[in-house]
C-alpha cells in the first residue's frame, strides 16, 4: 500500500474484502461483521497490522471477510494458534473468531488456556447454542431437553456458561453482548480490543435456519426491557421498562426488588474492577427466567500480558548472558582438543 | 569395532593375591582398544549421573565414546525392586566406537535386582563389582533371587569382586555433617572411584563437576568429593584389583570435541539454524518422554531471543508453532509417538497453508504410551502418512547423536526454502546417547536465505518459485499484501477458497511435487564399502553404529559388504536407486516390523530387499547383526 493510503483517514471499506459473504440471509453472523469493520477504523490500528484468526463453523469464516491478514484454521485450535502468533508478534492486534462448538467443545481446552495466560487478544464467541454448520446438531450450550438432528428425544447434556468458563480461566477481560443490539456490540467491541490482556465477548448471536429465535425469550422487542439488564461500572443494576427494577443481593444472591415498593434497599454497584471474579460469577448466574440476563462488561482488570512477560524474560536473559553469541555456545561445557 | 577381550582370567590369576596393605599389591597393566561398563543400580542409586561422569571424563582424556542410557518409565519403581533398576552403559575407545557396545566387560551392581537384570549381558569372565551392603534378604527377596548369588556357583562364569561399598561409604564420610541417608547417597562416587582407578581415568574433571554442581550445598559437594577419592584409593590399595586397564586416546580427526546428546544437539542445531536464517525460534511443546530434553536446553538460551511456549496439549503445541511461522518466525515443535498423533490435523493444516515448521518425533516404543524410555523406529510411516488426505511432508531422521545438530539445521533449511513442514525422526535412544561432537566452525556454516514478498510487490499468495514451488511467504504487518489463508483447499496461485474438483487435483499435485523437488536440493547417498557387489546393508537412524561396527568386523575378516545410511527419508535422495541396484541383496534392519522396507517396496517395487527387525525397546547389538549378515553371504 502506498503512503497515499497510509496517510487517508480509515473507513469501513478499508476493512471489507472483495470475498462474497456467504452466511445465510438473516444469519446474525452479518450484523456482527457490518459492526465489527466499522469499529475497526476507530483504533489506530492499519489493516495489515490486523490479524483474524478462526476455527471450523459459520462463525469462522469471518476472516475471509475482513480485509486484514486472516487465518482460518482448523476445528477448535483458532486460540492456540492465535497465541503462538501473538507471541512472537506482539506488535499485531490479534482477534480469535470463534463459535458455542468450536471454542468450547472441541476447543475447549485451548479457549482456557489462552484466558489464563492472559495472551493480549480479542476473542468473539458467536454463541448461537447450535451446530449450524453441521445442520443442527445441539451444542455445548444447547438448552437442556433440546430436540435437534442428533437428538430427536431430546438433548441430555447440561449446558454450559461461556462466561463462567471465561471467569474460570481468569480471562481479564469479560462481557456480553447481542447481535441485534449494534450500539451495544459496538461499545463493547470497543472496550475489548482496547483492553491490554485477553478479552473474551460472548455474543448472542441468532441462527436463522438451525435455531431460530433462541435467544428471544430474553432479547424479543416486546420484553426485553424485563429481561435484560446492561450493566455500567459503578452503577446500580436497573432495568424495567420503566427502570422499575434493581437487583440487591441477599443471603449472598441477586434478586429483583421494585424500586417503589422498596425505596430503601441497598442496590448492589457493579464493579467491573474488582480484582477476584467472584461478583461477575454470581452475576453470569442471573439467568432467565428467574432473573434478568447481564448485558456488558462484566469484568475488566490489568495483569501483566504473556507475550509482554515473555520478552521481558528474554530481555533479562540478554542482561545477564549478553546477547547470544553462535560460538560461545556451542564451545562450551566440557571440551577437549585433538591435534 | 567389536571390543578386544582382555584375557582377564589369566591376569587374576598371574597376579595372585596379595595382603600387604602398606604397600600397593602388584597387578598387571593391560591395554585395551575399547572396553564397555555399564552401571546399574536401583533408579534412585545415581547411575545416570555416575555413567555420565564417567563418560565425560573418558571423553576428555580423549576417548571415543558411545553411551546407552536405559532407565524405568517409573520417577522411583519401588526400591530394590527389578523394574526399579536404572543403568548406563558406555564404550569407551582409543578406537572408534560406533555404538556402546554389546556386552559390558564390566557391570557394577548396585543392588541385588542390578545384578539379576544385568548379569547376563556380562561378556564371560567379565567383571563383576558389587556392593555386598545392599544384598540384604530383603533386597535377595525383592530381586527375586532364591539365595543369594555372592554365595553359590551363580558367579563361577565372571570375576566377581565384592565390596561393602556403603559400608566403605560412611567409614569415609565419617566426620561429615550428613545425615546417615545423605552419605549413603553418596555411594555412587564411591563406586565411580572404584571404575575410575580400574580404568586409569582421571577424577579431576568430576571433582571440579561437583564443585560447580553443589556449589550451594558445600556439605554435600565435600561429601560426595570425598567418597570419590576414598573409592579410587580404595582400588589402588586394595587387592581386590589385580589389573588396571589402559584405553589410550581414540585417533579421531583434529579439532575441538565436546560430548553431547541428541536431544541437545537438537536444541543447539535449532538455534544455529534460526540465527544462520535471521530468524527468531519459537518451540512450542507439551512435555513428553523422550523429547522434553529439548525444550529444556531451548529454554536456557532465551539470550538468543528463543521462545519457549509449553503448550496445554500436543495440539496446542503444534497450533502455536503455526501461528508463530505465519507470524514470520521460525516454529518447531517436538514431542514423541503419541503426541504426534495429536499432532496429525496440525500437520496437515501447516501441508495445506504450506508454512515453513520443523516437527520434532522423538520415537519410543508403541502403539499408545507403548514403552516411554525405551527406543523404537516404529513411527516412520506415521511419518509419512499419519494424516488425512493426501499430505506429503518431507522427513529426515540423524544417524547419530552428533548428526543431530547438522539434520537440524538441514531441516530449517527445508523447512524455508521449500515452504514445508519438515519432519525430524530422532528416538530414545539417539535423544539420551552420547558421542564426541567435532565443533563446527561456526563463521562457515552457511547462512539460510529467508525472503518475504515486499509492500509494492506483486504478490498472489500461492504463486510459486518456478523452480522449487515454494509458495511466497508474505507476514502479518506489510501494508498491501493483507491475504487469507485456511485449511479449505486453495485455488491454485490467488489462494481463494476453491471447490473446483480440477483445482483440487492440480494443488494435490502441485504439493506432492514440490516435496519430491527436495530430492534435487539434498546430499546424494552414499556407499561405505564397495560400491558394488552381493550384499548392502540399508538403515536409518539409529542403527547406523551397529550396522556401521558389524560390517567394519566383518570386512575386516575378509567379507564383501557395505552400507547405505539414509538420513532423507522422503523425499529419498536421487541416486539411492541407482546405488542399491548395484547389489544382488539388500538386507534393511529396523526397530520395527518392517516400516521402512515397505517403503521401499512401494517406492521400487523391484527392490531384493529383506528385513531385520527388532521391536525391544533396545538397539541392535552388533552381534545381531553380524551375524544376520553372515547368513545372507
Amino acid at each position: 500500500m502506498s503512503s497515499e493510503a497510509e496517510a487517508h483517514e480509515l473507513t469501513k471499506d478499508d476493512f471489507v474484502s472483495s470475498a462474497e459473504v456467504r452466511w445465510c440471509p438473516g444469519c446474525g453472523d452479518y450484523a456482527i461483521l457490518s459492526v465489527v469493520q466499522r469499529t475497526l477504523p476507530k483504533f489506530n490500528v492499519r489493516p495489515e497490522n490486523h490479524v483474524f484468526v478462526s476455527g471450523i463453523g459459520c462463525s469462522s469464516r469471518f476472516p475471509y471477510y475482513m480485509n486484514t491478514y486472516g487465518f482460518h484454521t482448523i476445528h477448535g485450535r483458532a486460540p492456540a494458534i492465535a497465541t503462538g502468533l501473538k507471541c512472537v508478534r506482539p506488535d499485531l492486534h490479534v482477534w480469535v473468531v470463534t463459535g458455542d462448538g468450536d471454542g468450547l467443545s472441541i476447543g475447549g481446552n485451548h479457549l482456557i488456556h489462552a484466558m489464563r495466560r492472559n495472551v493480549n487478544m480479542t476473542i468473539l464467541l458467536f454463541n448461537n447454542r447450535i451446530y449450524g454448520l453441521t445442520k443442527g446438531q445441539y451444542s455445548p450450550t444447547s438448552e437442556m431437553g433440546k430436540h435437534t438432528a442428533s437428538t430427536p428425544m431430546g438433548s441430555i447434556d447440561y449446558p454450559i456458561n461461556p462466561l463462567c468458563i471465561a471467569l474460570a480461566s481468569e480471562a481479564t477481560f469479560v462481557a456480553r453482548t447481542l447481535d441485534t443490539d449494534i450500539k451495544h456490540l459496538g461499545y463493547v467491541l470497543e472496550r475489548a480490543a482496547n483492553h491490554k490482556g485477553v478479552s473474551f465477548i460472548e455474543i448472542y448471536q441468532n441462527c436463522i435456519v438451525f435455531n431460530h429465535a433462541a435467544f428471544h425469550d430474553v432479547t424479543g422487542r416486546e420484553h426485553r426491557d424485563e429481561r435484560m439488564v446492561y450493566l455500567e461500572h459503578g452503577k446500580p443494576l436497573i432495568f424495567g421498562q420503566h427502570k422499575n427494577k434493581a437487583i440487591r443481593i441477599k443471603r449472598l444472591k441477586p434478586q429483583v426488588i421494585e424500586l417503589a415498593k422498596e425505596p430503601n434497599v441497598e442496590l448492589v454497584i457493579h464493579d467491573e474492577k474488582a480484582p477476584d471474579a467472584t461478583w461477575a460469577y454470581l452475576l453470569t448466574h442471573m439467568e432467565y427466567l428467574e432473573m434478568p440476563v447481564p448485558f456488558g462488561v462484566f469484568r475488566c482488570v490489568e495483569r501483566p500480558t504473556y507475550e509482554q512477560m515473555m520478552e521481558d524474560q528474554i530481555q533479562s536473559a540478554v542482561k545477564k548472558q549478553g546477547t547470544g553469541d553462535l560460538k560461545e555456545l556451542i564451545y562450551s561445557g566440557s571440551m577437549w582438543s585433538v591435534n | 569395532m567389536t571390543p578386544v577381550s582382555p584375557e582377564k582370567n589369566e591376569a587374576v590369576n598371574n597376579a595372585g593375591p596379595e595382603n600387604a596393605p602398606v604397600s600397593k599389591p602388584k597387578r598387571t597393566e593391560k591395554t585395551l582398544r575399547t572396553a564397555i561398563i555399564r552401571f546399574a543400580g536401583d533408579s534412585g542409586d545415581g547411575m545416570q549421573l555416575t555413567g555420565d561422569r564417567f563418560t565425560d571424563a573418558s571423553a576428555i582424556m580423549g576417548n571415543d565414546i558411545s553411551t546407552l542410557p536405559d532407565y524405568p518409565a517409573e520417577i522411583r519403581a519401588p526400591a530394590g525392586t527389578l523394574p526399579g533398576v536404572s543403568s548406563f552403559q558406555v564404550n569407551i575407545g582409543s578406537v572408534a566406537t560406533h555404538t556402546p557396545g554389546d556386552r559390558p566387560q564390566t557391570l557394577v551392581a548396585m543392588n541385588p535386582a542390578a545384578l539379576k537384570v544385568h548379569l547376563p549381558d556380562v561378556e564371560e569372565h567379565g567383571w563383576v563389582i558389587v556392593n555386598t551392603d545392599a544384598f540384604t534378604p530383603g533386597n535377595l527377596k525383592k530381586a527375586l533371587w532364591s539365595a543369594n548369588p555372592l554365595d553359590g556357583s551363580t558367579l563361577k562364569d565372571y570375576t566377581v569382586i565384592k565390596i561393602p561399598i556403603s559400608t566403605l561409604t560412611q567409614k569415609a564420610l565419617q566426620e561429615s555433617k550428613l545425615s546417615p541417608s545423605e552419605v549413603e547417597r553418596c555411594k555412587n562416587f564411591y563406586a565411580l572411584g572404584l571404575i575410575f582407578w580400574l580404568y586409569d581415568r582421571t577424577p579431576d574433571s568430576t571433582l571440579q563437576w561437583i564443585e560447580q554442581k553443589f556449589s550451594k550445598k558445600q556439605d554435600i559437594a565435600q561429601a560426595n568429593a570425598a567418597a570419590l577419592r576414598a573409592g579410587y584409593s580404595y582400588a589402588d590399595v586394595t587387592d581386590l584389583f589385580p589389573v588396571r586397564y589402559q584405553v589410550k586416546k581414540a585417533a579421531i580427526g583434529p579439532g575441538v570435541y565436546r560430548k553431547i546428546s541428541g536431544n541437545e544437539a537438537l536444541a543447539l542445531g535449532l538455534v544455529t539454524a534460526a540465527n544462520l536464517a535471521g530468524k527468531d525460534l519459537f518451540y512450542g511443546s507439551y512435555p513428553i518422554t523422550p523429547a522434553s530434553g529439548i525444550l529444556h536446553e531451548l529454554s536456557k538460551h532465551k539470550n538468543f531471543r528463543v521462545k519457549t511456549f509449553q503448550a496445554e496439549d500436543e495440539i496446542a503445541a503444534m497450533g502455536a508453532v503455526i501461528g508463530a511461522s505465519f507470524g514470520g518466525h521460525l516454529g518447531v515443535t517436538g514431542t514423541s509417538g503419541p503426541g504426534m498423533c495429536l499432532k496429525s490435523e496440525a500437520i496437515g493444516l501447516a501441508i495445506m497453508v504450506e508454512l515453513p515448521c520443523v516437527i520434532i518425533d522423538v520415537q519410543r516404543g508403541g502403539p499408545s504410551t507403548g514403552l516411554p524410555t525405551k527406543t523404537e523406529q516404529a513411527d516412520l510411516l506415521q511419518a509419512m502418512f499419519g494424516r488425512n488426505g493426501e499430505s506429503p511432508v518431507a522427513v529426515v531422521a540423524p544417524a547419530t547423536p552428533a548428526e543431530c545438530f547438522d539434520m537440524a539445521i538441514e531441516a530449517v533449511r527445508i523447512a524455508f526454502k521449500f515452504m514445508t513442514p519438515v519432519i525430524i525422526l530422532s528416538d530414545g535412544y539417539i535423544a539420551n546417547g552420547a558421542e564426541p561432537w567435532k565443533l563446527p566452525d561456526v563463521g562457515k556454516l552457511p547462512k539460510i536465505v529467508v525472503e518475504h514478498p515486499k509492500t509494492g510487490e506483486s504478490f498472489q499468495p500461492y504463486e510459486r518459485d518456478p523452480k522449487t514451488l515454494a509458495r511466497e511467504w508474505a507476514i502479518p504487518g506489510t501494508p498491501g499484501l493483507m491475504h487469507r489463508i485456511g485449511g479449505i483447499e486453495k485455488a491454485n496461485i490467488t489462494g481463494s477458497v476453491s471447490y473446483d474438483p480440477e483445482n483440487h487435483e492440480k494443488m494435490c499435485r502441485l504439493r506432492t511435487e514440490k516435496v519430491a523437488r527436495i530430492a534435487d536440493d539434498i546430499a546424494p547417498a552414499e556407499v561405505i564399502g564397495p560400491k558394488k557387489g552381493k550384499l548392502l546393508v540399508v538403515g536409518w537412524g539409529n542403527t547406523y553404529g551397529p550396522i556401521l561396527t558389524a560390517i567394519e568386523n566383518l570386512r575386516a575378516a575378509g567379507k564383501a559388504v557395505s552400507m547405505c545410511h539414509l538420513r532423507y527419508l522422503n523425499p529419498f535422495p536421487k541416486n539411492f536407486s541407482e546405488v542399491f541396484s548395484q547389489f544382488e541383496k539388500i538386507l534393511v534392519p529396523e526397530l520395527n516390523l518392517g516400516q521402512f522396507l515397505f517403503l521401499l517396496r512401494g517406492r521400487f517395487p523391484k527392490i531384493r530387499a529383506e528385513g531385520f527387525n527388532k521391536v525391544q525397546g533396545q538397539p541392535f547389538k552388533v552381534a545381531e547383526i553380524e551375524s544376520k549378515i553372515r547368513e545372507l553371504l
